[in-house]
């Protein structure tokens, strides 16, 4: 009796969870295998959801290389220079307090607003960026942002600078946390700045970075919204696998969307356990394992 | 001298560094809220650069009267509130039964929660979509317990291991004072774990004010959309007055930038909450 009064605490959310994650995890699977909206109509097909979105849809390996672009401008751009800013408060300031502030502001505004923000500055009628430049002096840096060549570079750019303050504060409290004693002892020992940074910071940050790395995959093969803001898809030059499968649920084919991201969480799984794992054996080489 | 001359170089180069990535993050937001200010005539004659000649406000009376603002605003401030409630009630509820209580086979049930904050679920919101189709829920209703969703699990993880640090012996003396569990919840543990639940409400305050994708799949009535929804209406409706544009972005960013700028810790506690997890 004690006990079913205390299931009590937990039923409301496990009700909630029940309904709106269990179940739906679980009907992601029956509908990729299912043909029609998913409403009204329905029917099985089989694996064909599967076969048609690996063999035949060529946009679908499209919408890939373009998540995968810009994750990689994401996990090389952004988390470098993520990095470096962080190294620089920590250096520079005592708490970095004011610079986290600003870097923050960022990851706080929601993409939609950071979409149509940035496509207001740089499409181009009237071409608010390009007049910028021109007025500083640097008119032939003057582009069409968002015109056929440029626009996938630009999407990674904007989705970059959207996302760097978040990689930043992860790294700078990672780097708060390195005890000064270490590079103390490492000065008293003859080390200097380089050889401080390669055989403390980079080993002690290693897990942090790690974490990083794996987090900035997950989020940016599944971003969307600032996407759609900034581009529209571009006409399939900045289609992501989460628009294609927004875009086919609104077409009513909910077989296919769900074929889709089974593939994709699967796809991610693997690349973050990948990581995770790599990370783990250079830590072990590294001989600073703490787990 | 010399190490003394190096070291303020050094300084000089690294905030002119920071400072030129600081003012790039800024400038942006700095250039809308000027924008939004101007008359159009003006704003296409020095494209936002200058401070406002005569500032009007009139850009922001037509975003919420005829761009409907106004509404967005309101349903977005009602969807955050009571997904947010809801959630704060649930998930404290949840974590401290979970840190606190015996009952069968609570801990593969706090595993199951776990799990689902570590499973990316990239096309998450199809079924969820097609199931609240199935149960007539496409509104108000459905959306907010959706929402109560997607927070509900980092919430009860974060109040739980907050709960797991606080010394049980408050709700001891509580309870040899004759309060019942419930009570204890309420009157002892309630206000101990004030400072997580300060980060709960901020994150999922902000998880549902910007959330996007369901809200578009879901509402199409000008009457139920929430604001980013609204957002991307205005401007698919109007790219001819950017100066109306800007006052409607500037509508939907000030909020959250002036309760950052007041709450900066919870903000970035709340935001980088998920990072933790892993």
């Amino acid at each position: 009796m004690d006990k079913a009064k205390n299931f009590g605490f937990i039923l409301p959310a496990l009700l909630i969870f029940s309904i709106f994650y269990i179940y739906p995890f679980i009907y992601t699977f029956v509908l990729s295998f299912q043909r029609g909206d998913g409403i009204y109509t329905s029917e099985w097909v089989g694996l064909a959801n599967f076969k048609e979105v690996l063999y035949y849809d060529k946009n679908w390996g499209r919408a890939l290389y373009n998540g995968a672009f810009i994750t990689f401008w994401a996990l090389t751009f952004q988390n470098l220079l993520a990095f470096a800013l962080a190294l620089g408060v920590d250096k520079a300031t005592r708490t970095g307090k004011i610079y986290r502030v600003v870097f923050f502001i960022l990851p706080v505004l929601s993409e939609i607003i950071i979409g149509l923000l940035i496509r207001e500055i740089i499409i181009s009628d009237p071409g608010i960026l390009n007049q910028w430049l021109s007025r500083i002096g640097l008119g032939f840096a003057a582009r069409d942002w968002l015109g056929s060549g440029l626009v996938l570079l630009t999407t990674s750019l904007v989705h970059c600078w959207k996302g760097f303050g978040w990689a930043f504060v992860i790294i700078l409290a990672g780097l708060q946390t390195i005890p000064e004693q270490l590079y103390e002892a490492a000065r008293i020992d003859g080390a200097n700045a380089w050889q401080q940074f390669c055989r403390i910071t980079i080993p002690l940050l290693m897990p942090v970075i790690a974490m990083v790395l794996v987090l900035t995959i997950l989020g940016t093969m599944q971003a969307f919204a600032m996407i759609l803001a900034l581009t529209r898809g571009a006409g399939g030059l900045t289609e992501v696998p989460v628009m294609k499968i927004y875009n086919h649920l609104r077409g009513n084919q909910v077989g296919l969307a769900c074929a889709e991201g089974v593939i994709l969480g699967i796809i991610l799984i693997a690349v973050s356990f990948t990581m995770l794992h790599i990370s783990k054996q250079v830590r072990k080489r590294w001989g600073v394992v703490s787990n | 001298m010399y190490y003394r001359v190096k070291k303020i170089i050094t300084l000089i180069i690294l905030h002119t560094f920071l400072l030129s990535i600081a003012l790039s993050c800024i400038f942006p937001l700095l250039w809308m809220v000027n924008a939004s200010f101007k008359h159009e005539t003006e704003f296409r004659s020095d494209y936002g650069l200058k401070l406002a000649q005569n500032p009007t406000i009139e850009n922001y009376k037509s975003a919420i009267i005829e761009g409907k603002l106004g509404f967005y605003f309101l349903n977005s401030v009602w969807y955050t509130f009571i997904t947010v409630l809801l959630i704060v009630v649930i998930s404290s509820l949840a974590a401290y039964g979970f840190s606190r209580l015996e009952f069968p086979g609570k801990n593969i049930i706090f595993f199951m929660f776990l799990a689902a904050m570590m499973i990316p679920l990239p096309a998450g919101f199809v079924p969820v979509y097609i199931l609240l189709n199935k149960l007539h829920l496409v509104n108000r209703i459905g959306y907010v317990f959706a929402m109560t969703n997607m927070g509900l699990s980092l919430s009860i993880y974060l109040l739980k291991t907050f709960f797991d640090q606080l010394p049980r012996d408050m709700e001891d003396a509580a309870r040899i004072d004759g309060c019942n569990r419930l009570q204890i919840w309420w009157n002892v543990a309630l206000p101990l774990i004030a400072p997580a639940l300060a980060v709960v409400i901020i994150f999922n305050a902000l998880t549902v004010w910007n959330e996007f994708v369901l809200a578009s799949l879901m509402f199409t009535e000008d009457k139920l959309m929430p604001l980013q929804v609204g957002l991307m209406e205005v401007y698919n409706r109007n790219i001819i007055a950017h100066t109306r544009i800007m006052a409607s972005l500037t509508i939907a960013a000030l909020p959250i930038i002036l309760l950052y700028l007041k709450m900066q810790k919870q903000f970035i506690k709340g935001l980088t909450a998920g990072a933790v997890v892993g």
